[in-house]
């Protein structure tokens, strides 16, 4: 089995910690891994400002770096369900399908392909999750509070195998952080009113860091603490999964 | 009610945000009832299977929407009924003025519809000489203030007691600074019952019509589409062709949804049936498309004609409780606003389907599960491609593409910008760039993954 490490854009040049995180976890489980060079984006910045008719060149380009893996996994469910719901090619959707159907996020796919039960990491610090909306509505990360359904959690499920770490209970379990990719900026106000509550929520059931799988929405929570000097840190799950005992 | 339409969404909603108290409340009153809405949800364990049962229903009303409008035409007429058809606002309003002006009817109370406003009859009428009291408490309030509503089912959510404390001292003579719900409720009832007892013509709205029956049905919380209708000589009812379902064994999974969905409340407090005119009066029913027709033949955005217009998704959305519904420049604001909006007139609305971060909560509360996130990712593709964006936006786009199409230029861009970050802060750190105004960059990190991994090439070595 060979996995594909696709490293988003934004995480390759702006947080490589995470992405580092991430190689080292999945060689930790003893997973074959390649980093295919000279990727780039997965086109959802232009595809969600309503632009996808000028990501065919983003498509190829990923398709052609990830075809010859059996999984290809990302540490970002934002860019993971973009690929999965739009990647296609004018050449070949075959094969633009074929990738939408292997690629994953860093979460699921420890728990559901790796099915990881246990966890040599220790994080002594207490944890609130930002389940970032494409992650828990997109790839059913966890339970939506809006559904009648039973509740479970893919980040809680292998957070609790992390010695030391404590979870927070937040009083809105799975508001959006309003990151929101060009809303951020296009929608400045809103966008930023919304990250402020996000962070306030963490900070007023004291949590010491925020986790997530999805770095753009830690991004924006960043700027708003650090602007507001909060001594609340931001943490990809990558980061704390692979930390040591 | 004329909209404010010389800003944006956003322009709009960063006017709202400048009282920031006022936001913290109406978010917080808005997701108290979203909270009551998951609460009562909850109570019922076919809940998810009652939505499935009410999307596929209005699957096949809006797969066979023309019989089922002739059908229930030729029942509601078997039942005394007069049907009229209108193909736009114009002619809904037009029609409403006809029957009016031929009973000489110059005031008329109405309880809600958002059709009307949609319409924007009470502006229409008033120009004719002819009168509209808005009976439904939260548009009365509205009505007052020269406002349009600014929540579907809650119009005047946006407002606090004390304002409306203001308004009522103003118009109706209330005390000053009397600011009591229950006082403010009494006098507005004084002045309402005297509406109700002396307007012979009454305009309601429709939630469910019929076809099987020829009825319809319309739910208030208050009486006052009873009260109105039953006291006029003149019943008017103005409908979406929407509206439309089957058989009558087909309400009860709409009914229980509807209220539920709204405010949390398991049904609404009047659910009242309308089958024909009771010996004297008059009933007319306005079958509208405005624009209906013309949404049902966009294979994307088709679906959204299943709203039941309970709101929940304006409850749920972040968005429209950080940035109130005025902000939606649109009769319908919210998440579902969005997506009906451009079908009326892309170029205005075309900032709408922007104004969203694609959460996807509006999708999950929603009681017939329009796919709403998706329609405004759709919507952005269409109004792209027909042209509504800004010209800076495309070519800032276009080289966006370009970068990232390329690896080696990708790499230089994210070289040059990690540099810029780093050596020249100041470059990103000011007020022409928005992430800055209320937000930190993030830092530069000396390399990039990329650039970590060709070093240590840690592939079997760890």
């Amino acid at each position: 089995m060979t996995i594909g490490l696709f490293i988003p854009c934004y995480i390759n040049q702006l947080y490589p910690n995470a992405a580092i995180a991430t190689l080292q976890l999945l060689q930790k489980l003893g997973v074959d891994i390649i980093y295919p060079p000279k990727q780039t984006c997965c086109g959802q910045p232009m595809a969600n400002s309503g632009f996808e008719h000028l990501t065919q060149g983003c498509n190829d380009h990923f398709i052609e770096n990830f075809s010859g893996v059996d999984y290809i996994v990302a540490p970002s469910a934002s860019c993971v369900l973009h690929v999965k719901d739009h990647l296609h090619s004018d050449k070949n959707q075959e094969q633009a399908n074929n990738i939408r159907g292997k690629v994953y996020e860093l979460v699921e796919f420890l728990t559901d392909i790796l099915k990881v039960e246990k966890l040599n990491a220790r994080f002594p610090h207490k944890v609130g999750i930002h389940q970032g909306c494409h992650g828990l509505r997109g790839l059913n990360l966890a339970q939506m509070s809006e559904l009648n359904a039973p509740p479970f959690s893919k980040f809680k499920h292998l957070l609790n195998m992390v010695q030391g770490l404590e979870l927070i209970r937040l009083d809105r379990e799975d508001e959006c952080c309003g990151f929101g990719g060009a809303f951020c900026v296009a929608e400045e106000a809103v966008s930023v009113k919304m990250g402020k509550d996000r962070v306030a929520d963490h900070e007023r059931n004291g949590a010491e860091y925020i986790t997530s799988s999805d770095l753009s929405c830690l991004m924006h929570m960043e700027g708003i603490m650090h602007r507001k000097k909060s001594p609340v840190k931001i943490v990809h799950i990558a980061e704390i999964l692979n930390s040591s005992l | 009610m004329i909209q404010n339409r010389t800003k944006d969404h956003a322009a709009l909603a960063e006017d709202f945000i400048k009282d920031e108290k006022r936001v913290d409340w109406h978010d917080g009153a808005l997701w108290w009832i979203r909270q009551k809405r998951d609460k009562v949800a909850k109570q019922i364990p076919e809940w998810e299977d009652l939505r499935e049962a009410a999307s596929l229903i209005k699957s096949n009303v809006l797969s066979n929407l023309h019989d089922y409008l002739l059908q229930f035409e030729a029942n509601a007429t078997k039942n005394g009924i007069k049907v009229h058809w209108a193909a736009d606002a114009k002619e809904h309003n037009e029609i409403v003025y006809s029957i009016l002006k031929a009973k000489e009817i110059k005031q008329m109370v109405k309880s809600k519809s958002m059709l009307t406003e949609e319409c924007h009859l009470n502006e229409y009428l008033l120009e004719r000489g002819i009168e509209v009291v808005n009976s439904d408490l939260g548009e009365y309030i509205q009505q007052l203030a020269k406002e349009p509503p600014s929540h579907i089912v809650l119009p005047c959510i946006h407002k606090r007691k004390e304002e409306i404390g203001e308004l009522f001292h103003e118009h109706l003579g209330s005390e000053k600074g009397e600011s009591d719900p229950t006082i403010l409720t009494r006098t507005a009832r004084k002045h309402l019952r005297d509406v109700f007892l002396t307007r012979r013509g009454a305009l309601t709205g429709v939630n469910f019509a019929v076809a099987e029956t020829g009825e319809f049905v319309v739910c208030t919380n208050e009486g006052n589409a009873d009260m109105g209708a039953h006291l006029s000589d003149v019943h008017i009812a103005s409908m979406g062709i929407e509206k439309l379902i089957p058989q009558k064994k087909h309400l009860g999974v709409f009914l229980r949804l509807l209220a539920r969905s709204a405010t949390g409340q398991p049904i609404t407090i009047y659910s009242s049936h309308f089958k024909k005119p009771r010996q004297g009066q008059e009933m007319h029913i306005i079958l509208v498309d405005h624009g209906r027709s013309r949404q049902l033949g966009r294979v994307d955005f088709r679906n959204s004609l299943k709203c039941i217009r309970c709101g929940a998704c304006m409850n749920t959305c972040p968005v429209y409780r950080k940035s109130g519904g005025h902000s939606y420049h649109n009769t319908i604001a919210g998440p579902i606003g969005a997506i009906l909006a451009p079908n009326l007139d892309m170029k205005k609305h075309a900032d709408l389907p922007f104004a969203s971060t694609l959460c996807g909560s509006c999708s999950n509360v929603c009681p017939v599960k329009i796919d709403i996130h998706d329609q405004l990712y759709k919507w952005r593709q269409v109004i792209v491609k027909e042209g509504y964006v800004a010209k800076t936006k495309t070519i800032g786009m276009k080289a966006m593409a370009w970068t990232l199409s390329s690896p080696d230029s990708y790499t230089a861009a994210g070289k040059v910008g990690r540099w810029v970050l780093k050596n020249t802060p100041f470059a990103v750190n000011n007020k022409l760039n928005p992430w800055y105004k209320q937000r930190d960059m993030p830092g530069a990190p000396k390399e990039s993954f990329e650039e970590w991994y060709a070093k240590n090439d840690l592939k079997g070595k760890s």
